[in-house]
């Protein structure tokens, strides 16, 4: 019996492994700017291209940063979300408009409802890059210091905003 | 149960509303099905190689070490995802401006993390990555050792009684003599 048990101990090893393996998204990369100051922007307004918005604005608030496009589907899966939280008055959501066409842009907040305090409009996607934007939508949290606390890459659905993102605004607002 | 995320990348051709979510089978047979009509496109993209072959050739060979965040298994110089594209952008023209390899290298992991390298960092967080193989392998060797010592010291205390000899010879049919 003795000379089985490494064996299986072995094989009870490996598939923890692989079962381990099978629940990882490989789709979710660490940010390296989680803890980091938010990456300094000013980019024009949809609503009004003279203007321009930049995190430099919203120093002393906590805010969510929502990187969206007219021609991302699952932007379309999280919009009611969004309307949805902004009603509740919780804590402000700033777009950025990310590789779209402003036009498109706008139709789709005047079909659909617009959560967003402003959007900002990042044309050409450099500022995306600076946010390590990879797959949109993607939210951050960002502190009263300017800080991103957090980063979801997806939509956001009730789950992980009742979870993760709702508790964390909480903390940061004390 | 957490979800499967959905994940989108910017459009293929500028302004269109072509869903990057799509199977990728399916992608592959746009891409052939529509190859001819996006050469005119990439004509026009692929000006900078003309402009600079030294500085598109040292691109090409930094960003083949380099992943793309859309299409995981594929290399940044070799992917066709949006996003690749505008980060060769961003590669050429930081080259342009005269920054080193490293340079470049640095910007991408600040904002994208050592995921982007093909081949990480050696690090306290990648050690086990690094040397967890030899560890392996030293371990296997170490075990093997002392599995083969235990069992030659096993079968040398082995040795026959003068009866057992003696079965032994009368089985073979020998008069008894050792030879």
């Amino acid at each position: 019996m003795k000379r089985f048990l490494i064996p299986l101990a072995l094989f009870i090893v490996l598939v923890g492994f692989l079962a381990r393996g099978l629940k990882l998204d490989p789709h979710e990369v660490p940010s390296p700017l989680i803890g980091k100051p938010a990456p300094a922007f000013s980019l024009p307004l949809l609503s009004d291209p003279a203007r321009r918005f930049g995190p430099a604005e919203m120093r002393g608030k906590v805010w969510l940063l929502n990187v969206w496009a007219s021609w991302c589907a699952s932007c379309r899966q999280e919009h009611e979300t969004l309307l949805d939280l902004v009603q509740r008055g919780i804590v402000p959501v700033y777009g950025m408009d990310y590789k779209d066409q402003p036009a498109d842009a706008q139709a789709w907040l005047d079909r659909l409802g617009n959560p967003y305090a402003a959007t900002a409009v990042d044309r050409d996607g450099r500022v995306g890059i600076d946010f390590g934007v990879y797959g949109v939508p993607e939210t951050y949290v960002i502190d009263k210091t300017g800080v991103i606390r957090y980063k979801l890459t997806g939509p956001l659905t009730r789950e992980n905003l009742e979870d993760k993102i709702l508790p964390l605004v909480r903390e940061l607002k004390k | 149960m957490r979800k499967k995320h959905n994940y989108c990348e910017p459009p293929f051709e500028k302004g269109g509303s072509f869903r990057r979510c799509v199977p990728r089978a399916v992608t592959a047979l746009l891409i052939c099905t529509f190859s001819l009509a996006s050469l005119a496109v990439q004509a026009g993209e692929a000006k900078p190689l003309a402009q600079d072959p030294v500085l598109e050739q040292r691109m090409i060979k930094l960003s083949e070490d380099l992943r793309c965040l859309v299409c995981q298994n594929e290399s940044l110089a070799g992917s066709h995802a949006d996003l690749a594209e505008d980060l060769r952008r961003e590669i050429r023209e930081q080259m342009r401006a005269g920054k080193s390899d490293e340079e470049v290298v640095a910007y991408l992991t600040q904002r994208y993390g050592d995921f982007v390298l093909y081949k990480p960092p050696v690090k306290p967080l990648t050690w086990l990555l690094w040397f967890g193989p030899f560890a392996l392998l030293a371990g296997a060797a170490g075990g093997f050792y002392v599995y083969f010592k235990r069992r030659g010291e096993r079968l040398s205390d082995e040795s026959l009684s003068e009866e057992e000899k003696k079965r032994v010879a009368a089985l073979l049919g020998n008069d008894g003599n050792e030879s």
